[in-house]
């Protein structure tokens, strides 16, 4: 992989040390390569431990097992929440911020000492965040909401583990401006890094709301404040809890993109609506956190409906604009590349053997028909009374998650293990099953959380036969059924966690070199993907059918699943 | 390619693919019905959310259930109070008020409502965090300590019905329920 090698050593200001990748073309620089390294493995492990406790979690609620005791379900349940959604998610976004600003743009990382310090506050918050759950005094799951307090290690580490995440999302942007300051690329920054940009704006909000709920929790966690409102907690909380979904929403979309160009050579159809669609992010995102005050007391509907809907849904429209445009690309390129039979030639015959491709498409699919239509049924104002907090509200967001970010995610690491690590991936076999084996686990679990919430299943509950309980309620049998269901997915989703990791981590540790002149990739790279086309943006010529009947599907299901739910609304007792 | 500059430097001056724009014209358009939707169905709908709360402190809306209960406390046709797992059923008077103490472990009292009747329930916590979920017709609230929330409820079927905790309040919480009983 290495053409040019200046040995590997610190870099101190412009005197940076950089190799060529053979494969890509990419200019890459020896700190950034390691700190991607090192956030990346960071990730991956939080991410075994997280999916570890996940797939407990999932048998102690599959009503026949019932694996855990009611303490140790609490317990492991916070600590999955706090490993997979802040620390594997984080971690690998941090790895997403370094390749999109210095490795995409051949640039050196900015303050690299810098950037492992912010590494290694992340490292000790998340450890002492394991410390705090396993002490058992802490089990008041991820959003601890007060007046139920966590030991002070708790609040502690989520600060410490914010201010390092803060201090990455810094050096990106540093790692910005140094690239425009010595013209290590010509005109605007590629649509990938704009992606990464604005999940890397989104993430000083969410970092600051993370700081300014936490920071006083903690102190009343130490007995220097005395009251914290439940209200305000839940309003600021999820301005941190909920805004930071959107920056994997921009990451995943960033990589969709990326994963896109590199495999089958897409280019975007048109610059200015795809960036658009990520300034739309920016813009309206923020007012994400009202998803979940939408069934509280106090605030009016006014505020609920302007902020619930991300000020007339402006931010869904660049979710739905990239949901046709990514498609959209890949069918370009893949006509361009020659598959141009009927209105499916082009998926049929798309890479579906290599790892990063299936990934990346499954997650596509996934995020869009179940986590972001169910998405937007749970953000309605008046709808939301209908699954609050039932089991439907981690079904959701499993399909966001987990099928959607986690999978992408997982798609992009088959790139970064041989253009960063130098190694090929190992077992190409087991590879391609994976992201099949991965996604169908994860969109099952989502779609079975889903049903049981309908049915009125609870969240974050022990038991739904409530046997212990003062007054006897019966689930329906469906319920029971759908929590079964459930559980089956999650031991496939936990399968497929487990071939990801084994394949990542023995690629890593043993994977065939690449830096030796006539290594090859397994999974090869598009070779048009170090060009820049020369007719870029959009032109008339391009046909799309195969995307327009795919967007026209989503769009059907979309609007029959709205309305479905406001029937069922229209069925229940009446409330004003 | 994604991952390379654009081409062309002034790539904000392509004319935007007719494909794109006939689709961002119409999710656009469908986001403003979704929008519009949800502030019609304050004047078409039966089911929307009341925002009537009040500050209270969690020991005196105790004091006020615990009244409530005893006002309204419903009697056999001996003159006996009845109960429930030694819970009182309470009967409020149709168009009244009628209260909800949700505390570690259990919703208070119990209470007996008429089918087609309307009540203004009122209810609050007494301690933690708590999640109204009224199942099986699926009528899901967040109850806060020190807010009291109004909403004014109108059973439209009959029998007996659970109210079950959806929001984790410590290690009782899968052990926390209630019951509102509909009666024609």
């Amino acid at each position: 992989m290495t053409a040019i090698d200046h040995g590997a050593g610190v870099a101190i200001g412009t005197q940076a040390s950089y190799r060529v990748c053979r494969f890509s073309g990419l200019r890459i620089e020896a700190n950034a390569e390691q700190l991607i390294k090192y956030n990346a493995v960071a990730a991956v492990l939080f991410l075994a431990l997280g999916g570890l406790m996940g797939l407990l979690v999932a048998l102690t609620r599959w009503p026949a097992i019932q694996l855990l005791p009611a303490e140790w379900f609490y317990l492991v349940l916070t600590g999955h929440g706090a490993n997979v959604l802040l620390f594997w998610i984080i971690f690998f976004e941090i790895a997403v911020l370094y390749f999109a600003s210095a490795v995409i743009l051949g640039s050196r990382l900015a303050a690299p000492k810098v950037a492992w310090l912010g590494f290694v506050l992340m490292v000790i918050g998340a450890v002492m965040a394991n410390y705090a759950v396993l002490r058992g005094d802490s089990s008041v799951m991820f959003t601890s909401y007060p007046p139920m307090q966590a030991s002070q290690w708790f609040y502690l580490s989520l600060i410490l583990f914010a201010v390092g995440a803060l201090i990455a999302v810094f050096v990106f942007f540093g790692t910005l401006v140094v690239a425009k300051a010595e013209n290590t690329y010509d005109s605007s920054v590629p649509l990938v890094t704009f992606g990464a940009i604005t999940a890397g704006i989104i993430a000083v909000f969410t970092l600051a709301s993370g700081a300014i709920i936490l920071v006083p929790t903690w102190l009343w966690s130490l007995g220097l404040i005395s009251n914290i409102d439940t209200l305000m907690y839940k309003v600021v909380w999820w301005g941190m809890g909920h805004s930071s979904q959107q920056i994997n929403v921009s990451a995943h979309v960033a990589i969709w993109y990326a994963i896109a160009a590199m495999v089958v050579g897409a280019k975007p159809l048109s610059e200015k609506v795809s960036r658009t669609a990520f300034f739309m992010y920016i813009l309206f995102l923020q007012l994400a956190s009202a998803h979940h005050i939408l069934a509280e007391p106090g605030m009016s509907s006014t505020w609920k409906i302007v902020n619930t809907s991300y000020m007339m849904y402006l931010a869904v429209l660049g979710s739905l604009i990239h949901g046709l445009t990514v498609p959209g690309a890949i069918e370009a390129a893949q006509r361009r590349n020659g598959f141009t039979r009927g209105a499916f030639e082009w998926l049929t015959k798309a890479p579906w053997g290599n790892p990063a491709f299936a990934g990346m498409f499954l997650s596509l699919v996934m995020f869009g028909f179940i986590g972001g239509i169910s998405g937007v049924v749970l953000g309605t104002e008046q709808l939301n009374v209908l699954m609050h907090n039932t089991i439907y509200v981690p079904g959701h967001f499993h399909g966001t998650v987990v099928a959607g970010t986690t999978l992408a995610f997982m798609a992009m690491t088959y790139l970064v293990v041989p253009l960063i690590f130098q190694r090929d991936i190992v077992w190409p076999g087991l590879a391609r099953w994976q992201p099949f084996v991965f996604g169908i686990g994860a969109g099952g679990i989502s779609l079975f959380m889903m049903g049981a919430g309908t049915l009125g299943v609870a969240r974050r509950h022990w038991d739904i036969s409530l046997t212990d309980a003062a007054h006897a309620f019966e689930y329906p049998a469906a319920a029971y059924l759908m929590m079964g269901l459930n559980g089956i997915f999650a031991i496939l989703a936990a399968l497929g966690g487990v071939m990801f990791i084994v394949i990542v981590v023995a690629s890593i540790l043993a994977g065939p070199r690449l830096d030796k002149v006539g290594a090859t990739l397994t999974f090869p790279l598009h070779d048009r993907s170090r060009e820049s086309v020369a007719e870029y943006g959009s032109h008339g010529t391009v046909k799309l059918p195969g995307t327009i009947i795919l967007v026209g599907i989503f769009f059907a299901c979309f609007v029959l699943y709205y309305f479905v739910n406001w029937k069922y609304l229209s069925e229940l007792w009446l409330f004003r | 390619m994604a991952i390379t500059p654009p081409a062309n430097r002034l790539w904000w001056k392509d004319p935007i693919n007719g494909i794109e724009l006939g689709w961002i014209v119409i999710a656009f358009l469908w986001g403003l019905f979704m929008f519009f939707f949800m502030i019609a169905w304050h004047f078409i709908g039966q089911q929307n959310l009341s925002s009537e709360t009040y500050r209270i402190a969690p020991d005196a809306y105790i004091v006020k259930v615990e009244a409530f209960a005893e006002e309204f406390q419903a009697k056999d046709a001996d003159g006996n109070p009845v109960e429930e797992e030694g819970v009182p059923v309470v009967r409020p008077p149709a168009g009244g008020d009628a209260y909800i103490l949700a505390r570690l472990w259990e919703f208070w009292p119990i209470l007996e409502l008429k089918r087609g009747e309307s009540y203004r329930i009122h209810l609050s916590s007494g301690d933690w965090q708590h999640g109204f979920s009224l199942q099986p017709t699926g009528i899901n609230i967040s109850v806060h300590p020190g807010y009291e929330h109004i909403i004014t409820l109108t059973p439209t079927s009959s029998g007996d019905f659970g109210i079950i905790c959806n929001e984790y309040c410590g290690i009782g919480h899968h052990t926390m329920t209630g019951r509102i009983r509909v009666v024609d």
